[in-house]
C-alpha cells in the first residue's frame, strides 16, 4: 500500500483498525519468539546460581547471606580467605574443630567469601555468624575470564587474530582476481569462473582428511603452517574463501562503469595505476564490508578449527565454547551463558550495524552472479 | 587516431624506469616463491609424500608460466588466488576422489611400502635361540651395553656391548650385579625405563650372533621375522616358513560383512597384523547398495537430508515473507525497531544459538520443558526420540533462518512498483488475489535463486546437526557404523571419517562426499542457469 493512498484516506474503517491490531499482535509474538532465547541466555549469564533448572527470566537480586555455625567449635584454618570466588557450592571455606573432631565447612552456594568473623584459634558458639557469602550478577563472567583450565580470553584473542589476518588476506587477494575477471577479456575466462564456482561447492569439511594430512606434512618442514597453529588454520581459511569472494567482488567491480578506466588507459595509465588510483578507491567501502563479513564468518567457524587445533591454548573461541556444550550442561550453564553472550557480541554488533549493506551484498552477489 | 596514440603510449611506458622496477619486482618475487617451492618439493619428495611434492611443483610451474608470459598478463592478477585454490581446494578434492576408490581407514592407514618397512622391523626368536633377562648399562660416551642373565642356566652372566659379547668370568653366577663394569655404569630403574625405547632399536653383541631387546624383560638372539622379496612381491615369515601374498581386494565375507582388502595373506587365510592402503575400485560405491548396514541408513539419511533442506527453506521463507509483509504496513508503529529486533537471531553465531536452544529444550531442566509442565503437558523427548529430535532441529533452524528471508523479501517487496497495486485495486482485486497474482510471482523472480542457494546451504548445514545432537539418536540399523536419525549426508560422512566407535573409514566417507558434491554441484549449475548467469557472463566475454 503506497503512502499516497494512505494519506488520502485519513479515516480508517474499524475492520482496518482490527486488522492493524492483529498485525501488531503477530509482530509482538514474533519478537518474543525471536528474542526469548537471547533474553534467556543473558539472564542465565547474570544469574548467580549455576543451575539450569532454577533459572528465572529475571535473575534474582544479588544478596549477601550470613553463614552461621550449627554447633560450637573452634576455627582451625581458613581455606578460602575473604575475597575468594566460590564456583561450586561444595567448595571448602573453613576447617573447624567441633566436639574434638576436624570438620570442613563447605559453602552452601556460590559467590564471594567476605567478612570472616573469627581468627584462627578462636572459638565460636552455636548460631554465631561465621562469614558472609555475597552473590553478584557478574560472578559467571568472573569465573569465565579467570579459570585457568578454560582460557577464555586466550581463545577470544586467537579468534580475533585468526579472523582478522585471514579476512585481510582474503580481501586483498580476491580483489585482484575480481578486477581481472571484471576488466580483462581472456581465453577461458568464463570456464574458469564457472570452475571456481563449482569447486567452491565441494564441502571442504570433508576434504578435511587431505587438509589434515597436508598440514601435518607441511608442519614438519615449516612449523609455522603446521597442525595446531594459527598459521595453518589461516592458510586453510584463506584458501577456502577464495571462490565465493571472487564472485561476490566481481559483481561489485562490474558495477563500476568501464568508461572510467578506459579513458584513463587512453591517457597512458596502465592496469596497475587504474586499479590503485581509480577502481580501488571506488570499491573500497564494499571491500571493507566484504572484509568484515569474512571476519565474522571465520570468527564463527568451528568445524575446521576443532579438527585442526588440538592444543587447548591454540583453540579459537568457538572450539572452546563447543567444549562447554559437549560437557554437562547442568553444571556450567551460567558460565557457558556468559561465554555465549560475550562471544556473540562482535558478530551481533557487526551484523546489526551493517544490516543494509549485507542485504545489498547478499542479493547482488547471488542474483547478479 | 586514439588507437595509435594508445599503442604508442603503451610502448613508451614499457621502457620507463617504473617498468624496469616492476619487472624486477616480478622476477625477484618469482625467485623467492620458486626457492621456497623448491625447498618444499625437495622436502616432500624425500619424505616420500609424492602427491604433495607433485602438486606443489605443478602449482609453481603454473605460477611461473603465468608471470613470465606476456599474453597471460590477465592471469597474473588471479595467480595468487589460483595457487591457493589449487593447493587448498582442488588438491584436497582430487585426494578425496582418489581416497574414495581405496580402503583408506583404520587398519589400512599406511602405504604398502610403509607397511613392509614396519613388518620388517619385527623380530622373532629362532629355534635354539637363547633368551636372557637384561639390565641396561651405559658408558660416559653414552653408549649402551647389556648385562645379560641366562636364567635357564643357573643365572650365568654375560656382558654385551655394541660390538662384543662375552661371558662374565670374574663373578660367580647369581652374584650381585656390579654398579660399574668395564667402564659402563649400571642405570637405575628409572633411567633404564627412560632409555629403553632408544636401546630397543639397537643390536648388541657380535655381527654373527646379534642380540636385541624384545620386551621389558627379554633380550636374546632375535632375528628379523618378515622378509619382503621384491621380485615375487611376497612376504616370507621366517618363523613359520609361510608365504604371505598381498591381497588387494578380497570378496565379501557373507557372515560378518567384513571386507578384507589391502592385507598380506597366506594360503591358510591368515593375515598379517597391519593392512595397507589398496585400490579397491568401486567397492565403496557399490557398498551403498550391497551392504545392509550402509544401504538402509544411507537411504534414510538421504531422504531426511532432502526433507530437512526442503522444509527448512519452505518454513524460513514462509515465516520471513509473512514478517516482511507485515512490516510493509506503514501504519505499524516502530517498524524499524521491529525489523531490527526480528533479525537478531541471524546475527548470533549459529553454534551459540543452537547450544542455547539445546539448553532450553533439555527435557529435564530446560525452560521450554518447564513451561510445558507448568501448563500440564509432558515435555517431549527432544533428543532421544527420532521424530521429536527432527522437529526440534527444524524449529531451531526456523529460528536461525527466517531473518535472512525476511530481509531479502523486504528488499524485493519494496522493489515492486506501487502503481501495479493501484491498478489491481481499481480492478477490484482483494488482498489474497493481489498477493497470489502480483506479489508472489514478482517476489519469486527475485528470490527464487536465493531459495535454491538456501537449499544447498541447508543440504550441507553441518553445524546445526552436530551442535544439536551430534546426529543422534543413533540408528540401530547401521550396526557398528556410526549413523544417527538426525544425521544428514554431510554429518554422516563426517562421522564415518572422524567419529564413531568402530574407527575411521575414510574411503567410504570420501565416496559419500563425492555423491554430495555431485548433487550440490548439479543444483548450483541449475541455479546458475536460472539466474541467467550463463547469458550474462557470455555477454561480457
Amino acid at each position: 500500500m503506497s503512502r499516497e493512498s494512505n494519506e488520502k484516506r485519513k479515516h480508517y474503517r474499524p475492520a482496518e483498525n482490527l486488522q492493524l491490531a492483529v498485525q501488531i499482535l503477530i509482530l509482538v509474538a514474533a519478537v518474543i519468539f525471536a528474542l526469548f532465547p537471547i533474553i534467556w541466555v543473558i539472564s542465565a549469564a547474570l544469574n548467580p546460581s549455576q543451575s539450569m533448572s532454577s533459572q528465572t527470566v529475571i535473575p534474582p537480586l544479588p544478596e549477601t547471606r550470613v553463614i552461621t555455625a550449627e554447633a560450637p567449635g573452634r576455627l582451625l584454618r581458613i581455606i578460602s580467605p575473604a575475597g575468594t570466588r566460590v564456583e561450586r557450592s561444595a567448595e571448602m571455606i573453613l576447617l573447624v574443630e567441633i566436639e574434638g573432631e576436624e570438620e570442613e565447612l563447605r559453602a552452601p552456594k556460590n559467590g564471594y567469601v567476605e567478612n570472616i568473623r573469627f581468627a584462627v584459634g578462636e572459638t565460636f558458639q552455636d548460631g554465631d555468624p561465621l562469614y558472609d557469602i555475597r552473590s553478584s550478577y557478574l560472578i559467571n563472567v568472573d569465573t569465565l575470564l579467570n579459570t585457568e583450565r578454560k582460557p577464555f580470553l586466550r581463545w577470544m584473542f586467537n579468534s580475533v587474530v585468526i579472523a582478522s589476518v585471514s579476512s585481510i588476506i582474503v580481501v586483498l587477494i580476491t580483489a585482484f582476481s575480481a578486477y581481472s575477471f571484471s576488466r580483462f577479456r581472456f581465453a577461458g575466462r568464463r570456464n574458469l569462473l564457472v570452475l571456481i564456482l563449482l569447486v567452491q561447492v565441494f564441502p571442504n569439511l570433508l576434504s578435511m582428511v587431505a587438509i589434515f594430512l597436508m598440514l601435518q606434512q607441511i608442519g614438519q618442514h615449516i612449523p609455522f603452517f603446521g597442525l595446531n597453529t594459527a598459521g595453518g588454520l589461516i592458510l586453510v581459511y584463506v584458501g577456502g574463501a577464495m571462490g565465493i569472494n571472487i564472485w561476490l567482488m566481481k559483481g561489485f567491480f562490474d558495477s563500476v562503469p568501464r568508461d572510467i578506466d578506459e579513458s584513463a588507459m587512453v591517457d597512458g595509465a596502465n592496469h596497475w595505476q587504474v586499479y590503485w588510483r581509480l577502481i580501488f578507491p571506488l570499491v573500497r567501502p564494499v571491500l571493507v564490508v566484504v572484509g568484515i563479513l569474512s571476519f565474522v564468518g571465520i570468527y564463527n567457524e568451528f568445524v575446521l578449527a576443532r579438527v585442526l587445533l588440538r592444543d587447548k591454548d591454540s583453540w579459537t573461541l568457538m572450539v572452546g565454547l563447543w567444549q562447554f556444550i559437549s560437557a554437562t550442561f547442568g553444571q556450567d550453564w551460567g558460565v557457558f551463558a556468559a561465554g555465549a553472550v560475550i562471544g556473540a557480541l562482535p558478530s551481533l554488533v557487526i551484523y546489526l550495524s551493517l544490516q543494509d549493506q549485507i542485504v545489498g551484498g547478499l542479493t547482488q552477489g547471488s542474483v547478479k552472479g | 587516431m586514439a588507437e595509435i596514440s594508445y599503442e604508442q603510449k603503451r610502448k613508451r611506458s614499457s621502457f620507463g624506469p617504473a617498468t624496469i622496477i616492476r619487472l624486477g619486482a616480478v622476477y625477484l618475487g618469482l625467485m623467492i616463491v620458486d626457492a621456497f617451492a623448491l625447498f618444499l618439493v625437495y622436502a616432500f619428495a624425500t619424505d616420500g609424500v609424492w602427491e604433495l611434492a607433485i602438486t606443489i611443483g605443478l602449482i609453481t610451474i603454473m605460477v611461473n608460466i603465468i608471470n613470465l608470459r606476456r599474453d597471460l598478463y590477465a592471469l597474473r592478477w588471479i595467480a595468487p588466488a589460483l595457487a591457493l585454490m589449487c593447493l587448498l581446494v582442488v588438491y584436497p578434492i582430487a585426494y578425496t576422489v582418489y581416497v574414495s576408490f581405496t580402503n583408506y581407514g583404520d587398519g589400512n592407514l599406511l602405504t604398502k611400502s610403509q607397511v613392509i618397512k614396519l613388518l620388517e622391523r619385527e623380530t622373532y626368536l629362532p629355534e635354539g635361540g637363547k633368551v636372557y633377562a637384561w639390565d641396561l648399562y651405559q658408558n660416559p660416551d653414552g653408549q649402551f651395553a647389556l648385562w645379560l642373565t641366562d636364567e635357564n642356566d643357573g643365572d650365568k652372566y654375560y656382558f654385551a656391548t655394541m660390538t662384543d659379547f662375552s661371558p662374565v668370568e670374574s663373578l660367580a653366577a647369581g652374584a650381585e650385579k656390579p654398579e660399574d663394569y668395564q667402564g659402563y655404569r649400571k642405570l637405575s630403574r628409572a633411567e633404564s625405563l627412560r632409555a629403553s625405547g632408544q636401546a630397543q632399536d639397537l643390536t648388541f653383541g657380535t655381527e654373527a650372533a646379534p642380540i636385541g631387546i624384545a620386551g621389558r624383560r627379554d633380550a636374546g638372539e632375535f632375528a628379523q621375522r618378515y622378509v619382503y622379496q621384491t621380485e615375487q612381491d611376497v612376504m616370507l615369515d621366517r618363523a613359520t616358513g609361510s608365504m604371505f601374498y598381498p591381497v588387494y581386494e578380497t570378496g565379501r565375507d557373507e557372515n560378518d560383512q567384513v571386507y578384507r582388502t589391502g592385507q598380506f595373506e597366506n594360503e591358510a587365510g591368515d593375515t598379517l597384523r597391519t593392512g595397507f592402503i589398496a585400490n579397491i575400485g568401486l567397492k565403496n560405491y557399490r557398498s551403498f547398495l550391497e551392504r545392509d548396514d550402509i544401504r538402509i541408513p544411507l537411504t534414510r539419511i538421504f531422504l531426511w537430508t532432502i526433507g530437512f533442506s526442503f522444509i527448512s527453506v519452505l518454513s524460513t521463507f514462509t515465516v520471513g515473507l509473512l514478517f516482511a509483509l507485515l512490516l510493509q504496513n506503514r501504519r505499524i508503529p516502530y517498524r524499524r525497531a521491529f525489523r531490527t529486533l526480528l533479525i537478531v537471531p541471524w546475527a548470533i553465531p549459529g553454534l551459540i544459538s543452537v547450544a542455547v536452544w539445546k539448553g532450553m529444550l533439555n527435557p529435564n531442566l530446560g525452560v521450554v520443558s518447564n513451561m510445558l509442565r507448568a501448563i500440564g503437558l509432558e515435555p517431549p523427548p527432544f533428543f532421544i526420540d527420532p521424530g521429536w529430535a527432527k522437529a526440534g532441529i527444524l524449529l531451531v533452524n526456523l529460528w536461525l533462518g527466517y531473518p535472512y528471508f525476511m530481509l531479502v523479501c523486504s528488499g524485493a517487496l519494496a522493489a515492486i512498483p506501487s502503481d501495479m497495486y493501484e491498478a489491481a485495486e481499481v480492478d477490484g482485486a482483494g488482498w489474497w488475489n493481489k498477493f497470489r497474482d502480483l506479489t508472489l510471482p514478482m517476489l519469486l523472480v527475485a528470490v527464487g535463486p536465493l531459495l535454491i542457494a538456501s537449499f544447498t546451504y541447508n543440504f550441507n548445514n553441518f553445524v546445526i546437526i552436530e551442535a544439536y545432537n551430534e546426529g543422534g539418536p543413533p540408528m540401530v540399523e547401521s550396526g557398528t557404523l556410526p549413523a544417527g536419525h538426525t544425521d544428514i549426508l554431510i554429518s554422516y560422512a563426517f562421522r564415518l571419517a572422524f567419529g564413531g566407535g568402530r574407527g575411521a573409514d575414510f574411503g567410504l566417507a570420501s565416496a559419500i562426499t563425492i555423491i554430495i558434491f555431485l548433487m550440490v554441484a548439479g543444483v548450483t549449475l541449475l541455479q546458475y542457469r536460472l539466474t541467467k548467469g550463463w547469458e550474462e557472463t557470455s555477454e561480457n566475454v
